[in-house]
């Protein structure tokens, strides 16, 4: 069980989205992914995204400007 | 079977290349298959290293509204379409050229980036995309 960092601080529309889809891809059965980033849209889009493929959102956090996402894969 | 999204690329302009491949790497991004169909002026940003050459479709000026909006997306920290269409293919995007604009255009398959390439077609294979996605656009 790994633990998937995924660092997107600074980038926008739609990198955020796409680097989490492809950490997801290559996650196993128990990883865990961690997405850190600040652009605003993609806070409320990867879960959009998780919600259609299906995986858990295990913990959302903000903290000034940089949320942090956590998913169960 | 999977959501797919089906988009003609139809014009070359550079901001039409990036809504295109925005589009289609977000639909891939969020669980859908994604097709981008290349004719024309699309299929032109195919040929090798003409991928970053084409005009803004408007505010273009002679190049210097392109130079202005290519500064803002650099200070924006925009991906180049280079890495979309990279990203694109890395989460198993189709790309479809179109045989009738090599023909015309005298294009051929030696000229363009074929390793991106899955398949050469004409409106047949657009439509057999198109009819089982739920979103296609012409752009």
């Amino acid at each position: 069980m790994a633990d998937i960092k995924v660092d997107v601080r600074g980038e926008t529309c739609p990198v955020p989205l796409v680097e989490t889809r492809k950490a997801l891809r290559k996650a196993s059965p128990g990883d865990t992914v961690e997405v850190v980033g600040t652009h605003p849209a993609s806070k409320k889009e990867i879960p959009m995204a998780l919600k259609a493929l299906g995986l858990k959102l295990e913990d959302i956090q903000e903290e000034e400007d940089v949320w942090k996402i956590r998913i169960g894969v | 079977m999977t959501d797919k999204a089906t988009i003609v690329v139809h014009s070359g302009d550079m901001d039409k290349m990036y809504s295109a491949l925005i589009i289609a790497t977000g639909a891939l991004s969020m669980g859908m298959e994604a097709s981008l169909y290349f004719t024309f002026w699309g299929l032109e940003r195919l040929i090798k290293g003409k991928l970053e050459k084409g005009a803004l479709s408007s505010m273009h000026m002679f190049g210097l509204g392109k130079w202005m909006v290519r500064r803002r997306m650099k200070a924006a920290n925009v991906a180049s379409l280079e890495k979309l269409l990279q990203d694109f293919k890395e989460l198993g995007g189709k790309i479809i050229a179109c045989e009738m604009t090599m023909q015309i255009m005298g294009i051929k398959q030696d000229d363009l980036r074929h390793d991106l390439i899955d398949e050469y077609g004409a409106v047949g294979t657009y439509i057999q995309e198109a009819r089982e996605s739920k979103i296609t656009l012409f752009i």
